[in-house]
């Protein structure tokens, strides 16, 4: 009873986190059918942005504000005089400057940050809380990692669902001809959509470095977990992408406490395998028809 | 008033539209018919920016629309509906209008979406349900009520009849007809069902290969038995 808590709540914590990073490549990959590989180093970027203005005294939370800020900024800057470039060619250009972005970022944190492990603080404490005399394994952090992505995920929704911002950018996403011709500025859509994703990337990595160490390669795995979270979500849907997360968090969580932790990679692989099988449209594909 | 002086456009060596004038006068519906591939589609593009000009001016009520990006005309009162109808499945109904009125940079009213449903009932049924479920002649008088809360002074429509039950075709061409005579609405109308379009259209304009080859009174092509076996097929 006490392992199966703990699995879950690990896995909770740890699916949240996922549910971030997949969040953050399905808004772009629905928005221009880019899987954008640099998610992870941006978000690195960003985390050293807060672990220098940390260690040189400001508070986390002006370490964590800033990188969010960074975040916004560093996905802006990236689709407007990266992506921008090559767009209305194959999308598999953009996908190679992404990956060729990924290597000039690693590059980049080395030599501006060094390369060795530093520690990352994280707020509210990395103790489990106690219920009478067991320890469980929720702690502030998890708490705070909970609510953080959870109150993001709800700014979203507001933004897209209660919005006319959003339904410009859904409708961008949808179809951009259409949009265009309906005089939805099609073009700073694409990078608001670009500059959010990256914001929401930039709190994966914090988050995924709370408490940890960082170094210019720490959120290179998550890219793997992230993408398989967004595939078992469909790709296209962030629903979807929440609850890939969520469910990726919690299987992952199950196989390393029982089963054997070094067989997390492995489970991974077997159930983006299993998903692209069994249902390559993921547990949320539409059968709507997209119009490409 | 929309007016074409000489447009010529392609998309590679050939040319796709070549020299073509026109003027769609205040209050009156102006169709564009020839044969699939004529350029039809390609000048209403044209018109609206997404295929760049080669030569030639486009303007609206004598404002040159040259440099004027896709996205501005909706504002300016131009509101072209594109070959295929261009509903957002994915929206909802009132989605999709809403997004007609932000086109002209304005708020949608309970006014507006009241007006555009009064026009349609069947749309006020399906308001918050996703766009994806309506039939075809529900889904072009939702881009056409779309287009409508943009309160354009020109509407494109690009074979609004194509794949619709010849009854439907009939219910939504009373229906611009009747827009037209009490809003002044100008509209352009391309077709290829020429049949139907000059039944409703003051005057014609007929492609061949990217090139006006007749346009006159709509009456006086629908009587022309030459000209009708030649280009318009009926
Ligand atoms: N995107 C495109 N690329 C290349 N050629 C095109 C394209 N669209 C149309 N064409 C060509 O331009 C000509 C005019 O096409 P179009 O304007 O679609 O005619 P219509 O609407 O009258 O059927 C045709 O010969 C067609 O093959
Ligand atoms: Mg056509």
């Amino acid at each position: 009873m006490q392992q199966l808590l703990t699995t879950v709540l690990t896995g909770v914590t740890l699916g949240v986190v996922y549910a971030a990073f997949a969040l953050a490549l399905v808004l772009i990959w629905r928005a221009t059918r880019i899987v954008n590989f640099a998610q992870a180093p941006m978000a690195m970027i960003t985390t050293y942005i807060a672990l220098v203005l940390i260690d040189a005294g400001y508070s986390y939370w002006l370490g964590f504000a800033a990188a969010l800020l960074s975040g916004l900024v560093l996905g802006a800057v990236v689709e407007r005089f990266v992506v921008r470039f090559v767009s209305g060619k194959s999308e598999i250009n953009a996908v190679i400057l992404t990956l060729g972005l990924f290597i000039v970022l690693h590059a980049l944190a080395a030599i501006v940050f060094g390369s060795r492990y530093r520690s990352f603080p994280a707020p509210f404490g990395l103790r489990g809380f106690q219920i009478g005399d067991t320890t469980i394994a929720l702690t502030g952090f998890g708490v705070f990692t909970v609510v953080a992505v959870a109150v993001v995920m709800v700014g979203l929704v507001l933004l897209f669902r209660g919005t006319d911002l959003g339904l410009r950018m859904r409708a961008s996403a949808f179809n951009q001809e259409v949009s265009r011709l309906l005089g939805v500025k099609v073009g700073r859509m694409l990078t608001l959509g670009w500059a959010l994703a990256a914001l929401v990337g930039s709190l994966s990595g914090l988050l995924i470095a709370g408490g940890g160490l960082v170094h210019p390669s720490y959120m290179d795995g998550v890219v793997v977990y992230g993408f398989v979270a967004a595939v078992l979500g469909g790709l296209d849907s962030p629903v979807g992408a929440v609850v890939g997360g969520l469910l990726l968090g919690l299987s992952l969580s199950l196989v390393s406490g029982y089963v054997g932790s070094e067989l997390v990679p492995l489970a991974a692989l077997v159930i983006l395998m299993a998903v692209l099988l069994l249902k390559p449209g993921g547990l949320f594909a539409s059968v709507r028809e997209r119009r490409v | 008033m929309l007016t074409v002086d000489n447009l010529s456009a392609g998309y590679g060596p050939v040319p796709a539209l070549d020299d073509v004038s026109l003027t769609a006068g205040h209050g009156e519906i102006t169709a564009v018919l020839g044969a699939n591939g004529a350029g039809k589609t390609t000048l209403l593009r044209t018109i609206s920016g997404l295929v760049r000009a080669r030569s030639g001016t486009v303007s609206l009520d004598g404002r040159p629309l040259t440099g004027v990006s896709t996205e501005d005309l909706p504002a300016l009162g131009l509101a072209h509906v594109p070959e295929g109808r261009g509903v957002l499945a994915e929206l909802t109904v009132e989605e999709n209008l809403r997004l007609g009125a932000l086109g002209s940079r304005r708020k949608t009213t309970a006014a507006d979406l009241r007006r555009i449903y009064d026009l349609f009932p069947v749309l006020a049924e399906r308001g918050t349900g996703l766009a994806h479920v309506l039939s075809g002649g529900e889904r072009q008088m939702l881009v056409i009520g779309r287009a409508l809360l943009s309160r354009p002074k020109v509407l494109l429509l690009d074979e609004p009849s194509l794949g619709l039950a010849p009854k439907v075709v009939v219910q939504i061409f009373e229906l611009l007809r009747g827009l037209v005579r009490d809003d002044g609405l100008t509209v352009v109308l391309v077709e290829q069902n020429a049949r139907s379009a000059l039944s409703i259209a003051d005057h014609g304009v007929v492609l061949n290969l990217g090139k006006v080859v007749v346009r006159d009174d709509a009456a006086t092509l629908a009587a022309d038995d030459g000209l009708r076996h030649a280009y318009l097929g009926f």
